[in-house]
């Protein structure tokens, strides 16, 4: 096979995470509430779909279970800062720490584990087509989903009534409150799509793009996700190519070093965090731009009863 | 509330009591570890060196280990805690804790510490390493005669000496007996993202590599060469599980003799201050069982090559060596010095590519 396809597969494999990632903290930050936890939730979602699917056989159930570790851990994020009202970025870099842990705990019995690769999905005669084929229809069901969901997201967002309430509880919670919608019970939805989408992208890392367990594996792409909303100006297009991006860069300087193309290695490595802030500086330049995208409430705690 | 308390003054005073009978104190040992103790690679061995004190000296030690203390400041702080907190010996055990372990040091004259695979010492301060670039030679000798791409694969880590020794052995070994074998190396500029060591092996193979080394921690790179049918070598421990087909060996680090020789000089009070950098000899550096994968004849051939290293007639640095500017190394017949080789920092010549640094 040609080795730009090879290259262009590699890069829709290293950025499938970072999209499920990224994806479900726009809707998050759409809402109006900063998780800084992905990488907790991402991590336990890798464990989970890992245990599942070794213990049960079944891909599916490790990506149902990856869900439902990422949903349970926003679950408590959201108890914790919606209703506790405890600080959202303090609870956000707990749930953090205390996500690498539980998984680090849960993961010991899997150490040495290995499951297959999830295979995949070979469409008649369209995966066949030279060039296209391998490209667009010839690859595992996650990133099929990574990109139904990037396009359910921006319909949801700007063409439904649910999507509108949502925004609006993110713009102006309080104008939101007034009318009559319950603020907290949007949010807690949206942090719930956020963990469930966190956990999905840790489930890829450990069940498709490695295969395999290792402790604390998602290595901090939970943190480059949470740069690639603010890339994306809040826009679910521009997230997915915002990741993307940051995947393809971290892809090609590994061919580029590959080729022994005569650049030093540590740039390289630089090279996709350095192209992440270029961009936001470039975009948070254009400040009417930066501030119409922005969800006005971002971060800032709503009390109901005032 | 005073019955309570004297069931408290007593079970203290029974307490006392046993830790009387009990005789010293156990001796403490702590480790740093850079990675989390399930890596499967580096840190998990480490481990297993702490586990191996432990059951030699029972209850006679206490041991600590704090894992994934990255390298650097955060460094600095564990280390000196584990000194404030009593501990009696310290393993720091990563290169990068080479700076800290000296300032800590430095605080604490009484506390003994080892600093794995550096080059500074104090008096208080002893380095150890192994010498796994004899363990290099021997997996790129069968490397070299593996590839049918004459493409070798090779995922490292850092630039520093031990890996740029690494690099150096596997390819003039694998040069030896295939002349026209090349190697690309890739840095991940990590020592653990299981991700991104799978990402660099597909780029690998994608670029036609058909066989892979390693010089990071997790089992990643080989879990690829087994889902794509290639063949690849374990690092640091047993990777099989991870690749039943691919793993043709592994080079095992064992680090519990070692362990509990250092421990035991410090409960006798012998400890000093030194330089330890043992290899296959010695038995810190192991070869796992060659893969019937691998034809008989070469699996004789790299069996041969272990063997004259542990016996000490063959040096994996032995002249003529170029470095890669065409510059002379070593003369014909003469081996390299360990001082060149605890500092190397150049590749050797057939190396392509140029040395980050």
């Amino acid at each position: 096979m040609d080795l730009t396809i090879l290259i262009l597969q590699g890069i829709i494999v290293a950025a499938t995470p970072l999209v499920f990632a990224a994806i479900g903290e726009l809707v998050v930050e759409r809402a109006g509430v900063l998780n800084l936890g992905i990488e907790g939730m991402m991590i336990l979602g890798a464990i989970a779909g890992f245990a599942v699917t070794y213990d049960t056989g079944s891909f599916l159930a490790g990506v149902i279970a990856a869900a439902f570790a990422g949903a349970i851990a926003a679950l408590l994020f959201g108890v914790l800062t919606q209703v506790l009202m405890a600080n959202q970025v303090a609870t956000g870099l707990a749930l953090t720490i205390f996500g690498l842990g539980i998984a680090a705990l849960w993961g010991q019995a899997y150490s040495g584990a290995s499951t297959d690769a999830l295979d995949a999905i070979h469409i008649y005669l369209l995966s066949d087509i030279p060039i296209i084929g391998p490209l667009l229809f010839s690859h595992d069901p996650l990133v099929y989903l990574s990109i139904i969901l990037v396009v359910g997201v921006s319909w949801f967002l700007n063409k439904t009534r649910a999507g509108l309430i949502l925004r609006a509880v993110g713009d102006n919670h309080d104008a939101a409150h007034a009318i009559g919608y319950s603020v907290v019970g949007v949010r807690m939805m949206a942090l719930i799509f956020g963990g469930m989408c966190a956990g999905i992208g840790g489930a890829y890392l450990s069940l498709v793009q490695t295969p395999l367990w290792v402790e604390n594996m998602t290595a901090g792409r939970g943190w480059i996700a949470l740069a690639i909303v603010v890339f994306a100006a809040w826009r679910p297009g521009w997230a997915l190519l915002g990741a993307y991006l940051f995947g393809g860069v971290t892809v090609i300087q590994l061919h580029i070093q590959g080729f022994g193309v005569d650049i030093d290695a540590q740039l390289l490595s630089m090279l996709p965090y350095i192209v992440t802030i270029v961009v936001l500086v470039v975009i948070s330049r254009d400040k009417i731009r930066a501030k119409l995208n922005a969800p006005a409430c971002l971060g800032k705690p709503f009390f109901g009863s005032s | 509330m005073t019955k309570l308390l004297k069931l408290f003054t007593g079970c203290l005073a029974v307490l006392v009591l046993m830790a009387g009978v009990a005789k010293a104190e156990p001796t403490k040992v702590g480790f740093v570890y850079v990675g989390p103790t399930g890596d499967h690679g580096w840190t998990y061995e480490h481990d297993q060196g702490r586990l191996a004190v432990e059951k030699a000296f029972g209850d006679k030690v206490k041991t600590t280990y704090v894992e994934n203390v990255s390298e650097g400041p955060d460094a600095e702080r564990v280390i000196q805690q584990l000194a404030r907190s009593g501990h009696d010996i310290i393993f720091t055990t990563s290169f990068g804790y080479m700076n800290p372990t000296l300032k800590v040091a430095k605080r604490f004259p009484k506390v003994k510490f080892e600093h794995a695979t550096g080059f500074k010492r104090a008096d208080n301060v002893s380095t150890y390493s192994a010498r796994f670039y004899e363990g290099r030679h021997v997996i790129g000798l069968i490397a070299g005669k593996m590839t049918k791409s004459n493409v070798v694969g090779y995922i490292a880590s850092f630039p520093i000496p031990e890996v740029v020794r690494g690099i150096n052995a596997a390819y003039l070994a694998a040069k030896n007996v295939n002349p026209a074998v090349k190697f690309k190396v890739i840095w991940v500029s990590t020592w653990l993202d299981p991700g991104k060591e799978a990402d660099a092996a597909k780029a690998l193979i994608d670029q036609g590599a058909d066989v892979l080394m390693q010089h990071t921690d997790s089992p990643a790179a080989i879990k690829i060469a087994e889902e794509k049918g290639i063949v690849a070598f374990g690092q640091a421990s047993n990777m099989k599980s991870f690749g039943p087909t691919a793993q043709l060996t592994s080079i095992i680090d064992n680090w519990g003799p070692y362990y509990i020789d250092r421990v035991q000089a410090v409960m006798d009070g012998t400890w000093e201050s030194k330089d330890t950098w043992d290899g296959i000899a010695p038995g810190m550096v192991g070869i796992l069982e060659f893969s019937d994968r691998i034809p008989a004849d070469v699996r004789k051939m790299a069996g041969d090559a272990r063997d004259a290293i542990v016996a000490g007639t063959l040096h994996p640095f032995t002249g003529p060596i170029n470095k890669q500017d065409g510059s002379l190394w070593l003369a014909a017949g003469e081996t390299a010095d360990d001082g060149t080789l605890a500092g190397m920092n150049f590749y050797v010549e057939g190396v392509e590519g140029s040395l980050p640094n």
